[in-house]
Formats: C-alpha cells, sequence, structure tokens
C-alpha cells in the first residue's frame, strides 16, 4: 500500500491474537506511516491493547499466541523483519531502540525505588554503549526536550516526589531516548488532568515533528483523536471496523459502531442555547443497526422556591502533612479553604476542578467521612455540628456516595443482591428476608439490570453494569442528595451516555439532587443546573450552567474549557499557551493560602477576584 | 532519614529496657537461687543461707540487682555459673559465635536458595517448574526439624559415614545443622518471595523495563526483586528471631556447643545466672536485628527515606 508515496514503517497483516482458547484480535490489518499518527480507537474490550502489546512481542508474556498474520517492521529501507518471527533475543534490540512504548498510568510506570535519571540512564545504556557520564548528560538533555524545569536536579529525584503530569513526561523521554522510529502511547493522557492533557499531546506533537517518527495512538476519546491523528483505525470485539484519514472518519463514518461512537461523545458547547439540563436520546447498535432510543427533553427538575437541601458555608478542610521531630505539624494541605454552596431539591450542582483541586475532600466532608477544620454544613435547614447520634445517622442515610471506580467499591466476595441490602439493613428501613429481596429487585430493574441478577458476584459485570449496581445501592436508602464523585470516569463513552441519562431519569423521577464532582467539562455541561470551578481548594466561579459555560468570566475556568479537546479534527486549534503545573496546596502552617473573596458579577453567577 | 534512625534508635532503647525488665522478673518468680545452690546439701542453717543470698548480691532491693545486671552486661562481667562456678561470660564467649555462625549460615543459605527458586516460580506460574517448586516447598514445611535432623544424621554419618554426627569441628560440621534449619527455612521463603514477586510482577514499572529491551535477568533481579525487599526483609528480620528461639532443638540435636545446648543445660541445672544471660542476650541480638530491618527499609525504599 503507498500513501502520498510513503512506504509504511509497520506493516500489520491479517493479525490474529488468542489467549487459551478465546481469539483477542481477529484479522487485523492496517499500516503505519512514518511522520504521522495511526490512532486506534476502541472501547474496553477490543483489543485495542493487546494489539500494542503484540508488535512489542509483550502479550507474549501473557500468554498470548498468534495463530496467522504478520507484523512488517522496516527500521530502515528495504524488506522489514516480521516481528511474529522474531525470537525474545532480537525482540529485545527492537524494544526501547527502534520501536518505544508510553503506557496510561503514569503514576505506576516508573519504577519507584530508582532514581529518575537512572531510569533514564538504562535504556542509553543498554541501546547505545554509552557510559554512565554520558548517558547522564543525555538524559539531562531529554528532560529539557519534554520541557521540564529544572532538569538536572530531577535527574537525582524519584518517581514519588513528581506529579502524574511529570511522570509522563518522563516517561515520553525514556521513550524517545533512542530515537526510535515508531512510537507506541497506550492511552498516554487518560489518567491526567484535561490541562495536564493539553500540554503533554502538545509536546508529543512537536517531538513526534523534530523527530519524524510514526506514532500508534492507543486512546478511547474521540477529542484525543481528532487532535493528534492523521489515520484513524476502529476497532471493535477485536476486529478492525473501520480505518480512514481522520477527517473521513469524523465527518462520514460509514460503520455504525463508529457512528454510534461519535454519538455517544459528550461535546463542550452542545448545550448552546438551552437553559436547563438536556437528556438526549441514546444511539445504539441493534442488530448491525443504529437505532436512536429515548426522549430528547430538557428537564426543569430544580426546585429554587423552598430553601436549599444542603448549604455548605464557610468551609475549610486541612490535612497536617508535615511534622517537626518534637511532633509539632509545621506543614499543612490546605485542602479546602472557605468554601460555600448550596444545593436546592431536584438541583445538580457540579464540582469541577483538577486532581487536588479539593472536590472530592468536600464530598468526603458532606458524608461525615471526614472532619472539617472550620465551618458548617447545613442539610434540610439544620447545622450537621449540632446534630445529635441519631440525625447524623440519619444523614448518612440521606446522603450517599457513588465513587469513581465501580471495580473497587463493590466488596468481591458478596453478591451484588447483598452489596445492595446492606444500607437497607443498616438502616433498618425493610426487614430482613423477603421485603429486602424484593426492594433489591426493584432497584436492580431500576437502574436498568434484571432482578435476578442479586446473585451474582461483581466480576460477573461489566464496568457500566458495576456502576449501575453501586447506584442502586445508592438508591436503596431512598437518599435525598448522591454524591457522585467522578462516577462516569471510568466507563467507556457509549456507556457514559447511558448512565448520564440514567440519573437523569433517576433525578426527574425521585427528585434527587446530585453533587456531582467531575473534571469532564462536557458531560458537566450536560448534566448540570449550576456549575462550581474549583481551584486549590477554594471556589473560583460559581453560577448557573448558562452562566459559567457561556459567559466565563474567570480566567481559571476559561482555561479549563479551551484544554477539553474537541471530538472535530477541523477545530484543531493552537491551544492557550498553559503555563506548568498546578502549584501545591501545602503552606507552613502560619502562612495559609491568600483568600480571594467572591464577587457577584450577575445575578446568582460569582467570580473570584483575578489570582491565576 | 537521620531523624528516623534516631526515632528507631530510641524505641529499641525503651524496647531493650522493657525486656530486661522482664527477663529480671520472671527469673526471679522461678524460685530462691540459694536454695538452688543448697540443694542436696545436707543441714543447711538459715545462716548458711543468707551467706549465699549475700554472696549473689541477693539480699539488695530488686532495682540494685537490676542495675547490676545490666552494668554486668555493659561491662561483660555477667556473674558466674552455679555448675563449676565458670564465669558466664567465658561460657558465652564460646556459645554466642558458635551459634551465631549457624543462624546466619542457615539464613544465608536459604535466602540464596529461595529468592532464585522463587523468582523462577513466580515467574513460570501454574507451569511445570512452579508446580515442582511449590511440591518441594510443602514437603519441607510438612518436615518436623528434628526428625529431619535425625534423618540426615542416619543417612550422612551413620550409613555413609561422610560427616561428623555431632559437635562442632571445622566445615564439615556445618554441613547438616545449616542444612536441616535451611530446609525449613527454605521452603517457606520460597512461597514467600513467589507470592510478593507475582504481585511485583504485575505492576506497570514491569513492563515498561520490558519494553525498554532489557534482558529477562535484568528486568526481574534488578526492577523486580529491589521492588520484593520491604516485604522481604520484614519477613526475614523476624525470621532471624523465631530462629534464634528454635535453634535449641537442632543444637541439641547435633549437640552443637551453642546458646540453645547453653540455655538447655542451664534449665535443667536450674543455672540460673547462665540463663539470664542468654534469654538476654538473645533477647537484645532479636531487637538489634529488628533495627537493622528498619534501617535496611529506609536504605531499599527512597519513598520512606525522603519521607
Amino acid at each position: 500500500m503507498n500513501k502520498q508515496g510513503l512506504t509504511p514503517i509497520l506493516h500489520i497483516d491479517e493479525l490474529s491474537v488468542s489467549f487459551g482458547n478465546s481469539p483477542v484480535i481477529k484479522d487485523l490489518s492496517f499500516d503505519v506511516f512514518p511522520g504521522r499518527t495511526t490512532a486506534v480507537v476502541g472501547e474496553s474490550g477490543s483489543g485495542k491493547s493487546v494489539m500494542s502489546m503484540s508488535i512489542m512481542r509483550l502479550a507474549d508474556m501473557a500468554g498470548a499466541r498468534f495463530p496467522s498474520g504478520r507484523i512488517l517492521f522496516s527500521s530502515g529501507a528495504g524488506e522489514g523483519v516480521d516481528l511474529l518471527k522474531c525470537d525474545q533475543e532480537a525482540m529485545r534490540r527492537i524494544r526501547g531502540k527502534e520501536i518505544a512504548m508510553i503506557f496510561q498510568e503514569p503514576m505506576t510506570s516508573l519504577n519507584p525505588v530508582f532514581t529518575i535519571g537512572d531510569q533514564l540512564c538504562e535504556v542509553l545504556i543498554l541501546h547505545e554503549k554509552r557510559s554512565r557520564a554520558e548517558a547522564m548528560v543525555e538524559a539531562e538533555r531529554l528532560l529539557v526536550l519534554v520541557r521540564l524545569p529544572d532538569a538536572k536536579a530531577l535527574l537525582a529525584r524519584y518517581p514519588h516526589q513528581l506529579s502524574g503530569g511529570m511522570r509522563q513526561r518522563v516517561m515520553i523521554a525514556m521513550a524517545l531516548a533512542c530515537r526510535p522510529k515508531l512510537l507506541i502511547a497506550d492511552e498516554p493522557t487518560t489518567a491526567l488532568d484535561v490541562t495536564v492533557q493539553a500540554e503533554i499531546l502538545n509536546i508529543m506533537k512537536d517531538l513526534q515533528a523534530e523527530l519524524g517518527m510514526a506514532m500508534i495512538f492507543i486512546t478511547h476519546d474521540m477529542g484525543v483523536v481528532a487532535e493528534m491523528a492523521d489515520d484513524v483505525v476502529v476497532m471493535w470485539q477485536g476486529e478492525k471496523v473501520e480505518a480512514g484519514a481522520v477527517e473521513e472518519i469524523f465527518s462520514c463514518p460509514r460503520h455504525p459502531y463508529t457512528r454510534m461512537l461519535l454519538a455517544a461523545v459528550p461535546k463542550l458547547g452542545a448545550m448552546q442555547g438551552f437553559t436547563h439540563p438536556r437528556r438526549t436520546p441514546l444511539t445504539v447498535l441493534r442488530n448491525g443497526e443504529l437505532v436512536k432510543e429515548g426522549d430528547d427533553r430538557q428537564q426543569d427538575t430544580a426546585d429554587y422556591t423552598v430553601p436549599p437541601l444542603l448549604r455548605v458555608e464557610d468551609l475549610s478542610i486541612h490535612f497536617d502533612v508535615k511534622k517537626s521531630f518534637w511532633g509539632r505539624t509545621t506543614h499543612r494541605n490546605f485542602a479546602v479553604s472557605r468554601v460555600g454552596f448550596e444545593i436546592y431539591p431536584g438541583e445538580t450542582l457540579a464540582l469541577v476542578g483538577e486532581s487536588g483541586s479539593g472536590k472530592s475532600t468536600i464530598g468526603r466532608t458532606i458524608q461525615q467521612l471526614q472532619e472539617s477544620a472550620n465551618g458548617e454544613v447545613w442539610f434540610d435547614g439544620k447545622p450537621m455540628s449540632k446534630m445529635k447520634l441519631a440525625e447524623r445517622q440519619r444523614l448518612r442515610r440521606e446522603v450517599q456516595y457513588i465513587f469513581q471506580d465501580p471495580f473497587a467499591s463493590l466488596d468481591p466476595r458478596r453478591t451484588v443482591g447483598d452489596s445492595i441490602a446492606e444500607p437497607i439493613l443498616t438502616h433498618g428501613l425493610l426487614d430482613r428476608g423477603a421485603p429486602t429481596r424484593r426492594r433489591v429487585g426493584e432497584l436492580l430493574e431500576r437502574v436498568g439490570l434484571s432482578a435476578d441478577m442479586a446473585s451474582r458476584y461483581p466480576h460477573e459485570f461489566s464496568g457500566g453494569q458495576r456502576q449501575r449496581v453501586c447506584i442502586a445501592r445508592a438508591l436503596a436508602s431512598k437518599p435525598r442528595l448522591i454524591i457522585a464523585d467522578e462516577a462516569l470516569s471510568a466507563l467507556d463513552v457509549s456507556v457514559q451516555a447511558q448512565v448520564i441519562n440514567l440519573f437523569m431519569d433517576l433525578q426527574r423521577e425521585e427528585g434527587l439532587s446530585y453533587l456531582f464532582i467531575s473534571h469532564d467539562m462536557a458531560v458537566v455541561e450536560k448534566m448540570s443546573h449550576r456549575v462550581a470551578v474549583l481551584y486549590l481548594g477554594q471556589i473560583m466561579e460559581i453560577g448557573k450552567r448558562t452562566d459559567v459555560f457561556e459567559r466565563t468570566a474567570h480566567p481559571y475556568t476559561q482555561r479549563l474549557l479551551s484544554a477539553v479537546p474537541l471530538a472535530d479534527p477541523s477545530a484543531r486549534r493552537q491551544r492557550v499557551a498553559l503555563t506548568g503545573e498546578i502549584p501545591s496546596s501545602i503552606h507552613p502552617v502560619n502562612a495559609p493560602p491568600a483568600l480571594n473573596p467572591l464577587r457577584e458579577i450577575a445575578s446568582g453567577h460569582f467570580v473570584a477576584q483575578e489570582r491565576v | 532519614m537521620i531523624g528516623f534512625i534516631v526515632k528507631r534508635f530510641a524505641q529499641a532503647v525503651f524496647v531493650v529496657i522493657a525486656v530486661s525488665l522482664i527477663v529480671a522478673v520472671a527469673i526471679r518468680m522461678t524460685g530462691d537461687p540459694a536454695l538452688m545452690i543448697a540443694q542436696g546439701a545436707t543441714n543447711i542453717t538459715q545462716a548458711d543461707l543468707d551467706r549465699i543470698r549475700e554472696g549473689l548480691g541477693l539480699n539488695q532491693p530488686f532495682l540494685v540487682q537490676y542495675l547490676d545486671s545490666l552494668r554486668g552486661l555493659v561491662t561483660w562481667d555477667l556473674g558466674n555459673s552455679f555448675v563449676g562456678g565458670t564465669p558466664v561470660n567465658l561460657l558465652v564467649d564460646k556459645a554466642l559465635p558458635a551459634t551465631l555462625s549457624l543462624a546466619f549460615a542457615s539464613m544465608f543459605v536459604s535466602i540464596v536458595v529461595s529468592i532464585p527458586l522463587g523468582i523462577r516460580a513466580a515467574v513460570a506460574r501454574g507451569r511445570g517448574s512452579d508446580q515442582l517448586i511449590r511440591i518441594f516447598s510443602l514437603l519441607g514445611l510438612s518436615f518436623p526439624n528434628f526428625w529431619l535432623a535425625t534423618m540426615l544424621v542416619l543417612l550422612f554419618s551413620i550409613t555413609l559415614r561422610w560427616l561428623p554426627p555431632s559437635g562442632m569441628s571445622g566445615f564439615a560440621s556445618f554441613i547438616m545443622p545449616a542444612a536441616t534449619m535451611g530446609v525449613i527455612l527454605t521452603a517457606t521463603n520460597v512461597r514467600l518471595v513467589r507470592t510478593t514477586m507475582l504481585e511485583t510482577l504485575n505492576s506497570q514499572y514491569i513492563m515498561v523495563a520490558r519494553a525498554k529491551g532489557l534482558s529477562e535477568r535484568k528486568v526481574l533481579y534488578k526492577h523486580a526483586l529491589r521492588n520484593c525487599a520491604i516485604p522481604l526483609i520484614t519477613y526475614f528480620g523476624l525470621q532471624f528471631g523465631a530462629l534464634l528461639g528454635g535453634i535449641v532443638v537442632i543444637e541439641r540435636v547435633f549437640n552443637w556447643p551453642g546458646m540453645g545446648t547453653l540455655a538447655f543445660d542451664a534449665v535443667a541445672a536450674r543455672d540460673y545466672p547462665v540463663l539470664q544471660s542468654v534469654i538476654m542476650i538473645l533477647s537484645l541480638l532479636i531487637v538489634g536485628i529488628n533495627l537493622l530491618v528498619d534501617i535496611a527499609y529506609g536504605i531499599v525504599d527512597p519513598r520512606i527515606r525522603t519521607k
């Protein structure tokens, strides 16, 4: 195959991969060209990671077999080598030198017990036979290349002293150390904040142009695809369903699955002109046909005529992080500083911000999982600090929490029925036995599962189903407020769309209020009545969704919005230049961070004095 | 790191004081040493007993006696044995190296054997060599040590006449006692290494190390092993304590002139100055080893060091 006169550097030809007797990839073919980026898109279980592991032949270690196909890799002129025919010895000379890889989890990709310098030098010493001193000089240059400040000092530091974004840059430096011909990036920015993601993507693009290497970019995020890719391969259940240039894929997707995927992506700005949260129909694939499911409606569930259900006033939360030798606290993490907001019955308030902004800490405090240093939380007109034990217990029942990771938040050794029944029994809402069983069945049906699933264990469910189980568990105690802490972040986009609709249906039918904690601006735009933007433990901007998104007043909100990749390759733009990492919220005890008082610029729209 | 060591050291001192107090009190509860010395002798008068007590310093208040014993420990003057009147420090001087060399030899054997075997089993998880290693480790765990020791003696000393059956006389005499203890330690350690290794091998950074093109040996012995070190060191430290306790049996079987034999004879003869010294010294050793383990954490794991 020839494209614009280029010969492919990697030619995958009818590749099949299986583990044991189960085929994971079937007859996959595509090409990767030098200097170009091929995005491989698909949801969990599509086989995209296995594909990258197979190119590296790292899948062997997990027990993969390759019943058929070829992976031709040509590093120089002439015929390429078939990587599937190489032994591990030969592969070791290619790995890290000719083909390098970046992984999803920057927090766990670096070995915690070796310095950054050691880990960078290792590749250089191994493949380029440099001396340690030479390698160190080169390592420093590489760190500068990925725009890490203070590179020399960084060489002697350990991974745990670096933030996620910094670690991912170190990973990129490590992958690029030997100037590979092909870089495989497996969801390299999925675990990062949007602003950090934007910066990492910029770095990757610039370095690719500089080194002229080919890139395979694996992702599930259509926004990132639109931003990065030249060519796109869409994978579904182990097969390629569509491939083409990025503009083609986005402007006229042919395969129904691609169309479904694109339809499910929440688009920032899609809510312009709507005053209330809008439930949109789901596009689902049924027998190879696209079908729209559910109704399209705006829902005005919030009731502002009554007093707020929850009022948070002047809330501050600290963690002591450093003590002197004598045990006196010297440094404190000022996680949340004087935050205040209300949530009305039937209202969704979104709390947005990046990691370290204190958004989850606020949620945990309302759920009484965390002590506050100062301030008051009022629920149903009653201050929490004055509540008696029984009232606090009642509060625990009426406020429920849904966590990010549906895999970790269900007990793997109990049936989901038991997990859902637990809050019912703990709060003594129903009798043990038949009444509880009936209620559990109802709850499962309420969240779109079936009653007979109660006897199954969490591992028998997919990620989306598990999150539904978690929602059923949260509904079990008939709460009035649900705190959803990044409850959609771990889900595939198509599943995410389903769960968003579930949240909105429940709100309409049960009059629930939500505190929706998220970093995903597009989802927030779709779901929320009001939005609070949090930065370093303080509210920067709070107001109606239409105000915050369409009449954005604070530069930090602006920055968050501009960092979101748009799922539209024609809208690629030069991003707002971002200035490095978010500063730390840890300060000496006697020098707490400065407070930025809020100013009301329009009715109900408050903005902090500028600082960022 | 310095602050960390200072803190651990202070804790260790506190433990030593507590241990020595407990030992002193417990020994005194076993009976009046004067009566023990006098037992067997006929027509002992109260005056004789008083004289013996005075000679031993037993007429002093408990606190004075306790401080005296601490001072004895520091000045290495541990009093005299009731049996034969030999100074206890001379007995300990001989027995302690014998025990320590045996303990270290068996620890060393077990670590050197169990780490490669455990890693091998982890890498080959579920396959032939893993099964084999696990079966052998289960076998090793199931042998009582005295039985294994006796069988070894029967085979190598009585039947084959290759190794001396007992006593400490050169390298050959080390082999069987160290092997007996080593087998049992290795059996547990292999399983421990395998489990921690399995966990580590699942880490992302191991995948990254492989993706760099490092050899399997480097991946396993450099990147993975260092990360297994914390649980392994913890366990080896605890094991060393248990080993010093369990060594009594092995020393008896092989008639090894170590602390275990010394303690055993002292119990039989109610030779309490010897007994008290042995217990104190072994306890101090265990506290010391655990202090070393804590310091080793800091060396191995930067996350502890730089906190």
